[in-house]
């Protein structure tokens, strides 16, 4: 579904990402875990298009996407979930969900579907989005996300700075998504958590992979040496 | 008596402002962009409603729709192609190039329509009047204007509340980048949100027009008046734009009722104070709507 081919990133004069090589099929979970730095947001960036780069260097159903702005991939159907949630703080819960459908891709989620995944939203629907605990934050975030209909979830630390309870309850209701067929990115710093919720498992190191393979098969010290390099 | 009548004439002329000030807080509210050529958008279209009226031999209230629509497609072509340019990390750019605007509309004015001073005629209703008891008279054209502004004002509040073209700006003012991530086109928005901005430039034009004798360069002096009701009503809601309205069109009739050299000075003092007391407006706006 997306290849992404030799794939450079520059912030200014600092380069990021050094020729990297990824891609995901359809319904597929992928971890993509790695140190500070390593490039996993610039990788996810890339994809959204909220960073550009070049024509072929992110293909996704066959489309090449890499020059294309962010808010037409979306509507194309990737979606991501910001580093940091970036929840709109003047709109409301329910807005903030709703924001998430401004892309007009129809499919299984529904306001009524993302309240049934995550139902201390639908309590706090009319409250300020800016109001809700960290762990409701990530599950509007998630919500906002699912409320486009991708076909590939982007999930940008969506466990950093919550309670080990709450995170069990965000990636509980990540399965649920998976089962509805969605393929999801998720960028990780917990290794136990990422192989235990994934197929396939991606190591960035100072914006280069150095280490691909599935969940279960990799062994711990492999991933350790892929993370930290040595 | 004497007040009562000061203060309920100050609400009718804070009508007026409130109509200035909404198409300002539109465009800022969205994209943070100050348009400084606002007050020459507001002459600019009273000159339109004056050309198309006289063109059709139709009163200015009949030819208003028209002027809207013109004015609609010019504010969104506008924004596309130069507006949208000016938007970035510097704030000097929009103002810069909106400046440049607003002397370009001032002197093709001058050109096309020479210095003389116009007004727009619409048959009598200017100086009608309902008599109320208490030796009160509120003029038919200051409560049409006000009563106007009330329902731009609604009108405003339910797009930006309770639609997904509302819920779009209101996303986009907050955060550019992540309302790209939902797929919003960030630049076509502008252009709508510029597009609505005009529409009710036109209306207030046409109030404008109606009241005041004007000529091609007085427009600074709306765009002035505009500014300091949007910074005294905050930016938390239009209700706050036209409450800013409101207690500039009071202050200044106050000062006039004291003495006719103060009018304008005090509705300046009362910008100044709560610049000073209450920067963020009287509904800031964190207070979500």
């Amino acid at each position: 579904m997306l290849q992404v081919r030799g794939l450079t990133a520059f912030y200014g004069d600092f380069q990021a990402l050094f020729g990297v090589d990824f891609e995901i099929d359809d319904g597929e979970r992928v971890a993509l875990v790695g140190a500070n730095g390593a490039g996993k947001s610039t990788l996810l960036r890339s994809i959204a298009g909220t960073l550009r780069s070049t024509r072929d260097a992110i293909v996704f159903d066959g489309r090449p996407i890499g020059d294309v702005p962010a808010a037409e991939v979306a509507r194309l159907g990737i979606a991501l979930v910001p580093e940091g949630r970036r929840l709109f703080p003047s709109l409301t819960v329910e807005e903030n969900l709703r924001a998430g459908g401004l892309g007009d891709r129809h499919g299984p989620w529904t306001l009524e579907r993302v309240y049934e995944l995550f139902p201390m939203l639908r309590e706090k629907r009319n409250a300020s989005a800016t109001a809700l605990s960290g762990g409701q934050q990530q599950m509007c975030a998630i919500g906002r996300a699912l409320m486009a209909n991708p076909r590939l979830l982007l999930c940008d630390e969506i466990s950093l700075g919550l309670a080990p309870a709450v995170v069990k309850q965000v990636y509980a209701a990540l399965e649920q998504v998976c089962a509805a067929g969605q393929a999801v990115v998720l960028v990780e710093q917990d290794v136990e958590l990422a192989r235990s919720t994934t197929e396939r498992i991606v190591c960035l190191l100072h914006g280069r992979v150095t280490l691909s393979g599935r969940s279960r098969e990799l062994q711990r010290e492999a991933i350790s040496h892929a993370y930290f390099g040595v | 008596m004497g007040w009562v009548d000061t203060i309920v004439q100050g609400i009718l002329l804070g009508g007026l402002f409130a109509l200035f000030a909404l198409g300002l807080a539109v465009i800022y509210g969205v994209m943070k962009l100050i348009n400084i050529a606002h007050g020459d958008f507001i002459v600019l279209g009273a000159y339109l409603a004056l050309g198309i009226s006289g063109a059709m031999h139709r009163s200015p209230f009949v030819v208003l729709p028209l002027v809207i629509v013109v004015f609609m497609l010019f504010g969104y072509v506008l924004q596309r192609t130069i507006l949208n340019r000016t938007l970035g990390r510097d704030l000097l750019v929009p103002l810069v190039v909106t400046y440049g605007i607003s002397v370009v509309i001032q002197n093709v004015l001058l050109q096309t329509t020479s210095a003389d001073s116009r007004s727009l005629k619409v048959g009598g209703i200017e100086t009608a009047s309902i008599s109320l008891p208490g030796g009160l008279a509120i003029g038919w054209l200051p409560l049409i204007t006000l009563l106007t502004a009330l329902a731009a004002t609604a009108l405003l509040e339910w797009i930006f509340n309770h639609t997904r073209l509302g819920i779009a700006f209101r996303a986009a003012s907050d955060d550019r980048e992540t309302a790209n991530l939902m797929g919003v086109d960030d630049l076509r928005l502008y252009g709508y949100a510029t597009a609505i901005a005009l529409g009710v430039v036109a209306v207030a034009a046409l109030f404008m027009g109606i009241k005041f004798e004007f000529t091609p360069d007085i427009g600074p002096n709306f765009l002035l008046y505009a500014f300091e009701a949007v910074v005294i009503g905050g930016l938390g809601s239009f209700w706050g734009t036209f409450l800013g309205g409101i207690v500039l069109g009071v202050a200044q009739a106050i000062g006039f009722a004291l003495d006719p050299g103060w009018g304008i000075l005090l509705g300046h003092l009362v910008f100044l104070a709560v610049l000073v007391l209450r920067p963020s407006g009287l509904i800031p706006r964190s207070s979500v709507a």
